[in-house]
């Protein structure tokens, strides 16, 4: 199943885990996360419910910023600013 | 339009369920066990969904993402629950039993850990998450906890060789029938080894029952050393070593003297309400659980389900000892074992011919069949919930995820029978009746479970540097 990490513009991107269960939302996030520079931007979607309490957590202990939170039907779309 | 007929959805479920409960309760007052079970299960499928409530997902974020939001959950389930075990039990109405005590429970847990993180939930976590929709899920328990599990109890031939000779004569001096006892590994492990070990509860022991007598046993012993302490020690390890840090920074102080560290703890405890407060939930409601089923018990003059099937006229439903698979509680695993073997007989696969089935659990009609309609509960309250907040997706599994699913089930299936029980039969209910078995599942459990992350974080790594351009 791919999962998908783009570039969307310089300084923002896309990772679309949707379709997978957890831990691999929150693992991918953190991964890409890891890779980003400070001030970049990730727009996180997952359809997993649980994995959004974990990145949640994740961005607060890691001092990384939530821009937005939105639900499109069952998707989960979270904006983070590294 | 989606929420209107995820509302529809979440209505007909539970006007389904109403239904089923009536039809039950018309053809025999006996029922009202089975549709207690059911109810139980409905509001503990709510409550796991509203909480994000996984026993999987507690060692593995703390692991994988530094976030201790489950780990937290549980250690307050667990306190609650405790207490609400030691009212019951000084009333006198406890169905709680402890398990053979020993190594095969550290053992046991360390594979069930392994196979809940490669799954993607526990046993619990598993069936809450088919409710959402995810079938990854619903492999691994299909093929793992339900198959996989009936035929790892069954089994014997070349595995029987890897039973100690020790362990053999042991069993064969039970005194069991002979075509239980002939082939078959589990059977020689249970009779040869685990029946041999001794079961404890702290307030049974000779120090606890002679120094705090009465009641005060059950809530000092059981409630008090044997959960609220050692679960607060851990919220507290949680605290220092994973929490602290990122707390201490957004403080913007270096120190924080004794009630600011306070307030960090409770930082910690409430970062997610809906999970620490769904473990309290879960705590009370896994109480009044054993309250009602003992009630039951009590009002119908039996101590097992069996008992009223046979009255209701179904002795082939039961074990030889006349009994059917009924905790008394939340429990999982066993009642999946059940049905796998429901079904394997069906292909005429024998499967009376061991102890687990023959001779402790019996092999309902699943109709019949209390603790699996308690599953069917769990996963049809969840689905209410998730209906309820859109959150329902139907998810099929591709590519990787059969393999994780499907691996992770059967792991965690080879991990919930040696030890009589899952993360709920062997860690969440032992520990909070007073066995200290159940923490050693648990430590088996945190032990897999940071093997598998260990393993998944390598795994992901890999996969992003070599699949995804941009990474």
């Amino acid at each position: 199943m791919p999962v998908k990490f783009e570039k969307k513009s310089d300084g923002t991107y896309m990772l679309d885990v949707c379709g997978y269960v957890c831990p691999h939302p929150q693992l991918y996030t953190k991964k890409s996360l890891e890779k980003m520079q400070t001030g970049e931007i990730l727009e996180v979607i997952f359809d997993n419910p649980s994995s959004g309490e974990t990145i949640t957590q994740l961005c607060e202990a890691s001092g990384h910023e939530i821009l937005e939170k939105k639900k499109e039907g069952a998707k989960f779309i979270f904006k983070i600013k590294k | 339009m989606e929420e209107k007929r995820n509302y529809i959805w979440a209505l007909g479920i539970t006007f389904f369920l109403i239904v089923i409960s009536f039809v039950y309760l018309q053809v025999n007052v006996f029922y009202v066990y089975l549709v207690a079970y059911i109810w139980f299960g409905f509001a503990y499928g709510m409550m796991l969904q509203y909480g994000r409530f996984c026993f999987a997902s507690a060692s593995r974020d703390l692991f994988a993402a530094g976030v201790p939001r489950m780990a937290v959950g549980v250690m307050i389930g667990l306190m609650f629950f405790s207490i609400m075990q030691a009212i019951i039990s000084s009333i006198g109405l406890s169905t709680f039993h402890p398990a053979p005590f020993g190594l095969h429970m550290l053992i046991s847990g360390i594979i069930f850990g392994l196979g809940m993180v490669l799954a993607g939930g526990c046993a619990s976590g598993s069936l809450y998450k088919i409710g959402e929709g995810n079938m990854t899920n619903f492999i691994a328990v299909i093929f793992g906890l339900c198959l996989g599990q009936a035929i790892f109890v069954d089994i014997g031939g070349i595995f029987d060789k890897l039973i100690p000779q020790a362990w053999e004569r042991s069993a064969l001096a039970k005194g069991l029938p002979e075509y239980i006892i002939k082939d078959g590994w589990f059977d020689k492990y249970l009779a040869g080894y685990v029946w041999n070990q001794p079961t404890i509860t702290l307030a049974e022991t000779k120090l606890i029952s002679s120094t705090f007598p009465g009641a005060w046993k059950y809530f000092i012993g059981n409630s008090l050393i044997n959960t609220i302490i050692p679960a607060t020690l851990l919220i507290l390890l949680i605290y220092f070593t994973v929490y602290r840090k990122s707390y201490i920074k957004k403080a913007g102080r270096p120190s924080l003297g004794f009630g600011g560290e306070l307030g960090g703890i409770w930082s910690m405890i409430t970062a997610s309400k809906r999970t620490s407060i769904m473990g309290v939930l879960i705590g009370i409601t896994a109480g009044l659980h054993i309250l009602a089923i003992g009630g039951l018990q009590r009002k119908f003059g039996v101590t097992n389900f069996g008992g009223l099937l046979q009255r209701m006229g179904y002795p082939q439903d039961t074990s030889l000892m006349g009994d059917v698979f009924d905790p008394g509680y939340w429990y999982i695993t066993s009642q999946e074992a059940q049905f796998g073997a429901w079904l394997l007989e069906k292909l005429g696969w024998d499967m009376h011919d061991n102890i687990f089935f023959g001779i402790n659990n019996g092999l309902p009609e699943p109709l019949r069949n209390p603790a699996l309609w308690m599953s069917i509960g769990i996963i049809l309250g969840a689905m209410v919930m998730a209906r309820l907040s859109n959150e329902f997706a139907l998810k099929w599994p591709k590519g990787e995820l059969w393999l994780w699913g499907l691996l992770g089930g059967l792991l965690m299936g080879f991990g919930s029978r040696p030890s009589l029980g899952c993360n709920i039969g062997a860690f969440f209910i032992r520990i909070a009746g007073g066995d200290p078995n159940g923490w050693l599942y648990g430590a088996g459990m945190v032990i897999g479970a940071f093997i598998a992350v260990k393993f998944f974080t390598w795994w992901t790594e890999r996969k992003m540097a070599k699949e995804l351009e941009s990474f």
